[in-house]
């Protein structure tokens, strides 16, 4: 029998983990810009290769990581690759779910360590369709359209709550099948 | 690819690496801000660019194409020494073109030539803290910058001003990043603050011996603090470079006799030798010689 | 004059390190210096690189002294450089300085006191007469041994907290901090604070703790102990649940015994500053004791007012390789800032000699 910790990590994982670092700090760097990562990962569903690409990247034995329900499936295969230790939502570095958390339920960080907020890593359906937003910002020379599929009717009303945050709030990476996107806490967003 | 046998790519091991880039997207999220990261020991001083080498080392990959400058110059003696380090532990290729450059560690200069998107600059930063010389104690500066309280700087500003006419400070002149954080741009001189402001490429900065990394994305809004009567001014040397002409770069000083003579000359060695080859010359070129 | 812009940076870093090379070995129809006589010859030139390099290997630390020239924060350097680029397997079990075989032992506040004074292998009653026989390379007598008890050799303050009149051990079952992963943050706590001082500067350490005796946050220390011996270390593997040895090193331990008056909250007792190094390095942690127990002013209601109390300057400070290689990095090239520097002091000049005209 398969068990999902037979499925494999990066085929190369100094390279590959290089490589999807760098689609996450240039979809950071560029707020809504999409980029390819985790092509030819086979993760456990439903784990999208993106998402797995950035979970085997950035988390290792010295984070710790929430996962939804939704997304326990692929927990074993985690721990197999990762290691990370598992915390409640609301402690965890690294959020890994299928519907935006309530930002009450995640860690924000405090104005002397607001790095320590966490990074929220969000399934969706697809990126560059769907609802349409206009991101501006920094890593943003003009305002800048953005479309997704996945996120909450009243997402943009949320964003401008974890926007007046700052310098605490979450940052957001989404991941739709090969591709992500990311919202540093630092970007607004507008609907439209 | 080439490597160093017994040590991974790029140096540092996968587990330090993981460390080193989550605390860099934290930075990029939070423009300015500084997060204490566990630096490590490299084997090359503190001091000499060991946060640099470890940012470097984090964001390289082997197909980015890697340039190394000291004082604008790619081959100053720890120039070279940097670039020696990742051609032997990542086997990547390097260059002194700035334009043919992925990433570009620096110490103490931005190119003359502006930057692009698909670039990263990585500047070694000896003193982190911009409120350092006014607050030594890191715990008070946290705090002051959680509050966002930069009073105490803009007090030591005015001081210059009312003692000396004008701000004497001449590098690493404190930047506010995105209206919120308080920088240290690295002693870079003055006058490459003006390039850090929207800048194309990404901006990456690391103190190894302080153990802090910070970063600004591109097209971020960086200024230098001033005061509306007094607004920020650069300086540099009032001269055209001897070699190529530029009356618009940044020139270093040098000693040429023990009578005062002096010659000026582009800091900036790539963009000087570029401007050469395109024909510029200046007062001291050879052909401006065979032709007096 | 035509200028040509300074070439060669690679050439001559190569043509340098050639000469380093040839420096180091010196005179060659002298013997080459191995490693094992160093190991063996030069045994606090190796405990004190290994303490500073935060590493125990005799024989990389004989090497590292080698390679060094004999400058011994440059070998601390290179072990630290070394070490960081290692796997880590496993986290040692805290090791048991009671159970130390112990080579020397004195006790400062006691005449005697069970196992008794043990002089061992030390400089202290040695005049200080520079011994010409050893140029000549002599054999030294055997020193006069007895066999081993093999029992446990408890500790001074052990005796004195059977009255209740020490302040008792921290818990010990929290992990410990590690400033080689994680960076240092403040508050700092005490298991950070000694893993800082036991790879701190030795020279830095008996400054600072030379400090408090002269009056600098003074707090009134006793030798309560100064031990030196080997320890068996132990790892217990999660797949077999139960602790084995792995070897043996040398430490020395020093607990202080301060005064203390009591404050709102604790009675009057003997607080504890407290030293631990690799090998035999009493200087070290002596100094590191006083200094361990001046940073513990603000935790017992001490002022703060002397520089061995406080914790920022003392943690920012007392490590020796971020120190040479901040000091020493100003040989590097500053002329980009010093040509700012120039612009601005000229351009201030001619304002103040315009100035004066005007004032003329």
């Amino acid at each position: 029998m398969t068990t999902a910790t037979d499925l494999p990590g990066f085929a190369d994982p100094v390279l590959d983990a290089q490589a999807a670092f760098r689609a996450v700090l240039a979809a950071l760097s560029s707020p809504g810009s999409i980029h390819t990562v985790g092509t030819g990962l086979t993760p456990p569903a439903p784990l999208a290769t993106a998402t797995a690409a950035v979970l085997l990247a950035l988390v290792d034995g010295e984070t710790s990581l929430a996962i939804a329900t939704a997304l326990q499936p692929a927990t074993a295969w985690l721990a197999f690759h990762c290691g990370p230790a598992t915390a409640p939502m609301t402690d965890a570095g690294f959020v890994l779910a299928d519907a935006l958390p309530d930002l009450t339920a995640v860690d924000t960080g405090s104005d002397e360590v607001p790095e320590r907020a966490a990074t929220v890593i969000l399934q969706v359906a697809t990126l560059g369709s769907g609802d349409r937003f206009t991101l501006a910002g920094p890593g943003l020379q003009h305002p800048t359209q953005f479309a997704v599929d996945g996120l909450p009717a009243d997402f943009a009303a949320r964003w401008a709550a974890n926007r007046a945050l700052y310098p605490r709030g979450i940052d957001l990476i989404l991941c739709a099948g090969s591709r992500l996107a990311a919202l540093p806490r630092s970007v607004t967003v507008r609907e439209g | 690819m080439s490597t160093m046998e017994g040590y991974n790519f790029a140096y540092l091991d996968e587990q330090t690496k993981r460390m080193i880039r989550r605390a860099l997207l934290k930075a990029v999220a939070i423009p300015g801000h500084q997060i204490p990261f566990g630096s490590r020991e490299m084997p090359l001083p503190y001091g000499w660019g060991t946060g640099g080498i470890q940012v470097t080392a984090a964001v390289l990959g082997p197909q980015d194409v890697l340039k190394v400058i000291d004082q604008g110059a790619d081959d100053t003696t720890n120039a070279v020494s940097i670039r020696r380090f990742f051609a032997r532990t990542a086997g990547v290729a390097t260059t002194t073109d700035t334009e043919a450059a992925s990433v570009i560690q620096t110490r103490h200069r931005i190119p003359e030539k502006p930057l692009r998107e698909d670039q990263i600059i990585v500047y070694q930063v000896p003193q982190p803290e911009p409120l350092s010389r006014l607050e030594p104690s890191r715990a008070e500066t946290r705090r002051m910058h959680a509050l966002a309280e930069y009073g105490l700087m803009h007090v030591k500003l005015y001081e210059d001003i009312t003692r000396f006419g004008h701000v004497a400070i001449s590098y690493d002149y404190p930047v506010m990043v995105n209206g919120r954080h308080l920088m240290a741009p690295s002693p870079i001189p003055a006058f490459d603050n003006p390039k850090m402001h929207h800048m194309a490429a990404l901006q990456l900065f690391g103190a190894g011996r302080e153990k802090r990394l910070y970063a600004i994305p591109p097209y971020t809004s960086v200024v230098s603090l001033d005061f509306d009567d007094h607004p920020f001014r650069t300086t540099r040397a009032p001269h055209a470079c001897g070699l190529c002409g530029a009356t618009d770069s940044y020139l270093d000083e040098v000693v040429t006799d023990d009578q005062g003579g002096r010659l000026y000359v582009c800091s900036d060695t790539d963009h000087c030798e570029t401007r050469r080859e395109a024909g510029h010359t200046g007062s001291e070129s050879p052909l401006q010689e065979a032709a007096q | 004059m035509a200028y040509v812009a300074v070439k060669g940076g690679e050439r001559a870093i190569d043509n340098a390190h050639a000469w380093l090379a040839a420096d180091r070995r010196g005179d060659p129809a002298v013997p080459d210096l191995g490693l094992a006589q160093i190991r063996e010859q030069l045994g606090r030139a190796i405990d004190r690189v290994m303490a500073e390099g935060s590493l125990y290997d005799r024989d990389l630390a004989a090497l590292a002294i080698k390679q060094s020239q004999g400058d011994l924060i440059e070998a601390a350097f290179l072990l630290r450089a070394y070490r960081t680029t290692l796997p880590r397997f496993a986290h040692s079990e805290p090791v048991d300085t009671a159970a130390m075989a112990v080579r020397r032992r004195v006790s400062a506040v006691f005449k005697d006191l069970p196992g008794g004074q043990v002089l061992g292998p030390t400089y202290d009653y040695t005049h200080r007469l520079l011994d010409f026989t050893l140029a000549a390379g002599t054999a030294p007598p055997a020193p006069a041994t007895a066999p081993a008890t093999g029992a446990p050799m408890q500790r001074v303050n052990d005796f004195l907290r059977h009255e209740g009149l020490i302040e008792p051990d921290a818990p010990a079952d929290a992990t410990p901090g590690d400033i080689t992963r994680q960076p240092l943050t403040f508050p700092a706590p005490r298991d950070v604070r000694l893993q800082a001082l036991a790879r701190g500067d030795e020279g830095f350490l008996l400054g600072l703790g030379y400090s408090t005796q002269r009056g600098y946050g003074g707090n009134h220390p006793f030798a309560g102990e100064i031990r030196v011996g080997e320890v068996t270390v132990e790892i217990e593997p999660a797949e077999l649940g139960f602790a084995i040895d792995i070897g043996e090193i040398t430490l020395t331990e020093c607990q202080m015994v301060n005064q203390f008056k009591g404050s709102k909250t604790q009675p009057p007792q003997f607080t504890r500053g407290y030293g631990l190094a690799f090998g035999h390095a009493e200087r070290k942690t002596m100094s590191m004791a006083l200094v361990d127990r001046a940073m513990r002013a603000e935790e017992l209601g001490e002022d703060v007012t002397a520089p061995a109390q406080n914790v920022e300057f003392v943690l920012y400070h007392s490590d020796n390789i971020e120190g040479t290689g901040f000091v020493e990095h100003l040989k590097l090239p500053h002329y980009v800032d010093f040509q700012s520097e120039l612009e601005t002091i000229r351009r201030m000049r001619a304002e103040a000699d315009a100035g004066k005209e005007a004032a003329e």
